[in-house]
């Protein structure tokens, strides 16, 4: 009996933030999840010249069969908005933010508050049909890290509950291969930003448990608030 | 004569600060026979950036000595020999002035008898060219790592190839890898090549910085303790530099030096061997990577001939447009030089359409193609698609292209 070929899935990420917000290191950090989780994924970050808070983007591909594609996602379904001035303030290398969406995406935005679009904005995302989230991330990382720090925690942990690709437990994985383990190479500037938050947290296994907490924060949250994607929703492992 | 099995390590536990039984990484890997490495050692799969890749390519070389000025994207893979020559890897390791200096000295140490690799992108890839164009004629076997990156004003540090199409007439050997697992092959095969006694070149291993230089993909990679056999520096169409017996002659032969008439022809017949020993290290090529293209659905009707990235695009495009049931065929060039002529011939001698995906404004690849092909086929070859300036070809482009091509020529 021929084996019925499962279709091909893809889910095309595009991350938009600010420089030091760990918007390189989320990608890294979901894209490698993927791997571990046994699917296919690749990533690729797109940023000036490294400095704090100008624009950065960065694009992850998920899929359950081989990627071929590399570079930029011009036509993402998926958009994680991880500061409001990529929006308010135009910080952003795609204007307006949405450009290139796919009919039904879906948009993640940490703000805990809707932000007002303009009239041509808002009548652009009605004609997508795109699914608006938000989500406190940065008021998460504060409460359950105490630093903001981890704001791209709760991002990656969204992702998580949306998709339930990568699950929870691949996604604790992946940030203990980030941190300890066998290192994940993202940027020479990220170790200097690691040395920082060391000293904050004095030992990474501590700086582990806080990031696990924001993952399985942002995890329940999307759960609570009925976001996710699968029938099974990811558990959180809290 | 310096060096010239390649094995001999300066570097001490004392020197490096390091335990006093510290032996260097190097000295724990055994040489293994090029073929072997890289058709019959078992792989491991890794999940990482073409960085990264770059780096354990780099730790299976066997190099002597490494000099590179840091330039975005190049640097990242860079700061990983750092490593590698942290733990003895590499022999010899350092930050040149700028590109004219680093390209001058590795040529230097080549002349020596050692391997020798370097690395830049665009920007400084154009400031060293002075130095990089004297390296075939020199026969200096050099390795060096182009993570190209846009060379124009206004200032960019996204990827855009057109770098390459300023050495496409230099005589050095010039392959494109379209992924991360190419970024770790090639150097491997270009290394080996390039030090046959009958090819004694210089051979560059050009990859779209970020796209692939920055981004993670699976790489499939042989053990770490095994390594290529040390340069034979004797093993050479020229000799290498006599080091113990100064002066040092720096120049290869004296008469050619001289602006007479003799040196004319002396120079002319020079540069036709080099250009000569571009065309036989094909054999070495084809013996390495298996070919010099990669044929994807052959007797297609519409063919896509792409290098690099561009692959990856086209690629997906050829897979997209299966499942709509429509075969569309691949040609992956991986040496430009050696360029496969008779290759690209075969493959796409019957084909109607033929499209030249490029990620330059130039579209020298298309150039190269229509030399090729001119006169012999009966195909409509599609002056693009192209992006440039570091722009991403979206798989939708070459589709479209396509569509419109398919209505253009029946």
């Amino acid at each position: 009996m021929a084996e019925a070929v499962e279709p091909v899935k893809r889910y095309n990420i595009r991350m938009a933030g600010i420089g030091g917000q760990g918007v390189v290191t989320a990608s890294h950090i979901v894209s490698n999840g993927v791997v571990i989780s046994g699917g296919f994924s690749s990533l690729v970050p797109f940023f000036g010249s490294e400095k704090r808070n100008a624009p950065v983007e960065s694009y992850v591909r998920i899929s359950n069969s081989t990627i071929y594609e590399i570079g930029e996602i011009i036509f993402p379904n998926v958009l994680m908005i991880f500061h409001p001035s990529v929006i308010t303030l135009g910080k952003s290398y795609t204007m307006p933010f949405y450009t290139g969406l796919k009919q039904n995406g879906i948009i993640l935005i940490n703000s805990r508050t809707p932000i007002p679009f303009t009239p041509d904005e808002e009548r652009e995302l009605e004609e997508k049909e795109a699914r608006i989230y938000y989500l406190p991330a940065t008021e998460m990382a504060n409460d359950l890290a105490k630093t903001e720090l981890a704001t791209n925690m709760a991002m990656c942990g969204a992702i998580s509950g949306i998709f339930g690709l990568p699950d929870a437990k691949s996604l604790a994985e992946s940030v203990k291969d980030r941190f300890i383990g066998k290192g994940i190479v993202t940027s020479g500037g990220t170790a200097a930003l690691d040395s920082a938050i060391e000293k904050k947290f004095a030992k990474k296994q501590k700086l582990l448990e806080a990031n696990q907490k924001v993952l399985d924060g942002a995890i329940q949250y999307t759960i609570d608030q009925g976001w996710s994607e699968v029938e099974q929703p990811a558990k959180s492992t809290a | 004569m310096a060096n010239v099995v390649g094995s001999s390590v300066c570097r001490t536990a004392v020197d490096e600060g390091k335990p006093a039984d510290w032996v260097p990484g190097g000295e724990k890997q055994t040489a293994v026979d090029p073929m072997k490495m890289f058709h019959e050692l078992p792989r491991e799969q890794l999940f990482i950036t073409g960085s990264e890749a770059a780096r354990e390519s780099m730790r299976r070389a066997n190099i002597d000595i490494a000099i590179a000025y840091p330039i975005t994207p190049q640097s990242e893979s860079m700061q990983q020999a750092g490593y590698l020559y942290d733990e003895g890897y590499i022999k010899e390791y350092y930050r040149a002035e700028e590109e004219i200096g680093t390209f001058s000295a590795i040529s230097g140490a080549s002349r020596a008898g050692v391997r020798s690799l370097t690395a830049t992108s665009g920007p400084g890839l154009m400031r060293g060219m002075e130095a990089i164009s004297s390296w075939p004629g020199a026969r200096t076997p050099i390795i060096m790592l182009n993570m190209c990156r846009v060379i124009n004003t206004p200032l960019a540090i996204q990827p855009d190839n057109i770098e390459m199409s300023f050495m496409l007439n230099t005589g050095i050997l010039m392959l494109h890898a379209e992924n991360q697992q190419d970024f770790y092959d090639f150097p491997l095969a270009a290394i080996c090549a390039s030090e046959q006694v009958d090819v004694t070149l210089p051979a560059v291993v050009s990859v779209d910085g970020f796209f692939c230089t920055h981004a993670r993909g699976p790489v499939k990679v042989t053990p770490e303790e095994y390594k290529l056999p040390p340069r034979d520096g004797w093993r050479s169409a020229v000799p290498a530099m006599d080091n113990e017996n100064p002066p040092a002659r720096i120049s290869r032969d004296a008469p050619i030096q001289k602006s007479n008439f003799i040196s004319y022809h002396m120079h002319s017949s020079w540069q036709q061997e080099v250009f000569a020993a571009v065309e036989r290290s094909a054999k070495y090529f084809r013996k390495y990577l298996g070919s010099l293209v990669e044929v994807v659905n052959p007797g297609a009707e519409d063919f896509i001939v792409a290098s690099g990235c561009a692959v990856s695009q086209a690629r997906e495009a050829v897979r997209q447009e299966g499942e709509k049931g429509r075969k569309v065929g691949l040609v992956k060039i991986k040496t430009i030089r050696p360029f496969p002529t008779e290759e690209i011939y075969e493959a796409v001698k019957d084909a109607k359409r033929i499209l030249i995906p490029e990620f330059n404004q130039a579209g020298w690849l298309h150039k190269e193609v229509c030399s090729v092909l001119y006169g012999r086929t009966k195909g409509v070859i599609k002056n693009g698609p192209r992006v440039y300036g570091g722009m991403t070809m979206p798989t939708e482009m070459i589709l479209e292209w396509l569509e419109e091509f398919r209505k253009e020529v029946k």
